[in-house]
């Protein structure tokens, strides 16, 4: 039998799944293991249970001087501004994804401007931002919005022009206008794809939190990460990249929860 | 007489003409295929009959108005695929027949009542009502296609345009599909244009064949001349209306049903 026909059984399946994972760990507990035993206060790789320790400690004890918690601290003000940012740049780019790919008098006039403003590396605005919009949350969010915004719109435009012509006709014959195509035909449709979407344009967005943060804040999973830089703190860096790693997946589970939930008769399609 | 009226369409994409010196005039009622080679011009033809475009020159008319310019409620259209929302159960897309040329393009209250209740009466006749609350991606593709005409008939248009409609079914259902076709025909009396490729089907449903082709051609330059309508069958009691004698229609006509009819 080729190679390309056989299939895995279940409990293999899991096992190779899980296999990369341990190996992964296993690699990272035997080099530590190794530099630990050369210098028993190295701190560039800590011991597994060193970082369980950190990790115990960072999710219970409260800040000696602040009295909080500082992780469901920082975790509270990193996913407000990554909330806002990308509903933000998701509501946006469905009413602008329905305006360019439903007219063309719009699609004429932004299509080339939304194409030319993708190539901007938003990163490299960031110090506009600082300056125009101050140090504080607003530019944050703008960092967001600004790198998330037209990969959405061009991905959201594109599907509404993959929506088969001989449904828009259809509508057209049964007397909808445009507005009407927009909200009951063009929208509906576009919904599903937009979770899609965002489910996408999450990585990107967790990138520019981080950058932004760790340029500028005062708290925020990012600011800590690079704040702890300074001491060479590295479980509690892993304990932070391990937590928002989980904080990510779990935002796109519950986006693939939600498109299938709300969006049963899309699901042959995702 | 004339109902739906084309004079002298002509139609070019760029320099290549795809119909030319098209004239055609059908009465109201009448059911009208369409047939002809692939690259024949029929589905432009029934574009142009749809307003979805408009002819370089010449002008359609329905029952005398001014030629449309963009799709609307006086012409129903069935594509081979795509002909109804995926995202709306079969209910709602019958609703949306009635309800899209709102203003919001949904019912409140008691207007939504009555389509709802006039929706389940279209699909107990449609013979959809066991699937009323499934959406479109869960049916069959002739149960599909029957909702598509189901939906289209509901906003009650003044001619229905059928654009190869059982194209994508199996030879079982499409025969099915042209027994309810025929059916909702006798009831509802509606004008037909149907675009096939299958020529037993045209003269089975149709009064009318019309065959679109190239009467010029041009070996060197195949798309140097446009499409047109070659000939037009009468195709009402199997397309041989002269060979059936008066005598026999008479003697038929007093114990059975009238075979023209």
């Amino acid at each position: 039998m080729r190679w390309i026909n056989r299939q895995p059984g279940t409990a293999l399946r899991a096992a190779l799944v899980a296999t990369p994972f341990l190996l992964l760990f296993l690699a990272y507990w035997i080099g530590s293991e190794i530099r630990l035993a050369a210098n028993p206060s190295d701190r560039l790789l800590p011991a597994p249970g060193t970082i369980a320790a950190t990790a115990e400690r960072l999710f219970t004890e409260p800040d000696r001087r602040s009295g909080q918690i500082l992780l469901w601290h920082d975790t509270l003000a990193s996913l407000l501004r990554l909330t806002a940012g990308v509903a933000i740049a998701a509501a946006v780019a469905t009413v602008a994804g329905l305006a360019i790919g439903l007219l063309p008098h719009v699609r004429a006039a932004l299509a080339g401007l939304v194409a030319v403003v993708s190539m901007i590396p938003p990163l490299a605005v960031l110090p506009i931002l600082f300056i125009v919009f101050g140090l504080g949350e607003l530019s944050k969010v703008v960092l967001i919005v600004i790198g998330i915004l037209p990969f959405l719109i061009r991905d959201l435009s594109q599907r509404v022009l993959e929506i088969p012509r001989e449904t828009i006709v259809k509508a057209e014959t049964l007397g909808a206008s445009s507005g009407v195509i927009a909200l009951r035909v063009a929208l509906p449709q576009l919904l599903p794809r937009l979770i899609q979407a965002v489910r996408l344009s999450l990585g990107p967005a967790w990138l520019f939190l981080i950058a932004s943060e760790a340029i500028s804040a005062d708290q925020g999973l990012g600011y800590r990460i690079f704040l702890v830089r300074r001491f060479l703190a590295m479980d509690v860096i892993l304990t932070y990249v391990i937590w928002i790693t989980l904080l990510a997946f779990l935002m796109d589970l519950a986006l693939r929860w939600l498109s299938r939930r709300l969006f049963p008769w899309a699901e042959a399609g995702l | 007489m004339s109902f739906v009226r084309a004079e002298g369409i002509f139609q070019s994409y760029g320099r290549r003409p795809i119909l030319e010196r098209v004239d055609v005039s059908v009465k109201e009622g009448e059911f009208i295929s369409i047939v002809g080679a692939s690259g024949c011009g029929k589905s432009t033809f029934l574009r142009l009959l749809l307003a979805q475009e408009r002819p370089t020159r010449g002008e359609i008319r329905i029952a005398g108005a001014p030629p449309a310019t963009e799709p609307g409620l006086d012409r129903g259209v069935v594509f081979q695929r795509y002909s109804v929302f995926p995202h709306l159960t079969v209910r709602e897309n019958i609703v949306a027949g009635e309800s899209f040329r709102t203003r919001w393009g949904r019912f409140g209250g008691a207007a939504r009542r009555a389509a709802l209740a006039r929706a389940d009466e279209t699909l107990a006749r449609i013979g959809l009502d066991h699937v009323a609350h499934q959406y479109p991606a869960t049916l069959s593709g002739g149960m599909q296609q029957r909702l598509a005409i189901g939906q289209a008939l509901a906003a009650r248009p003044r001619i229905l345009l059928l654009d190869e409609p059982f194209g994508a079914l199996d030879p079982g259902t499409r025969l099915t599909m042209h027994d309810f076709l025929s059916e909702l025909r006798t009831e509802t009396g509606m004008t037909v244009f149907m675009v096939t490729h299958d020529l037993a089907e045209g003269f089975k449903l149709g009064d009318r064949v019309l065959v679109f082709d190239k009467p010029r051609w041009d070996p060197t330059d195949p798309d140097a001349y446009g499409a047109t309508i070659t000939y037009d069958f009468d195709a009402r009691n199997g397309g041989i209306p002269f060979q059936t004698p008066e005598e026999t229609l008479h003697a038929l006509r007093t114990p059975g049903p009238d075979p023209v009819a």
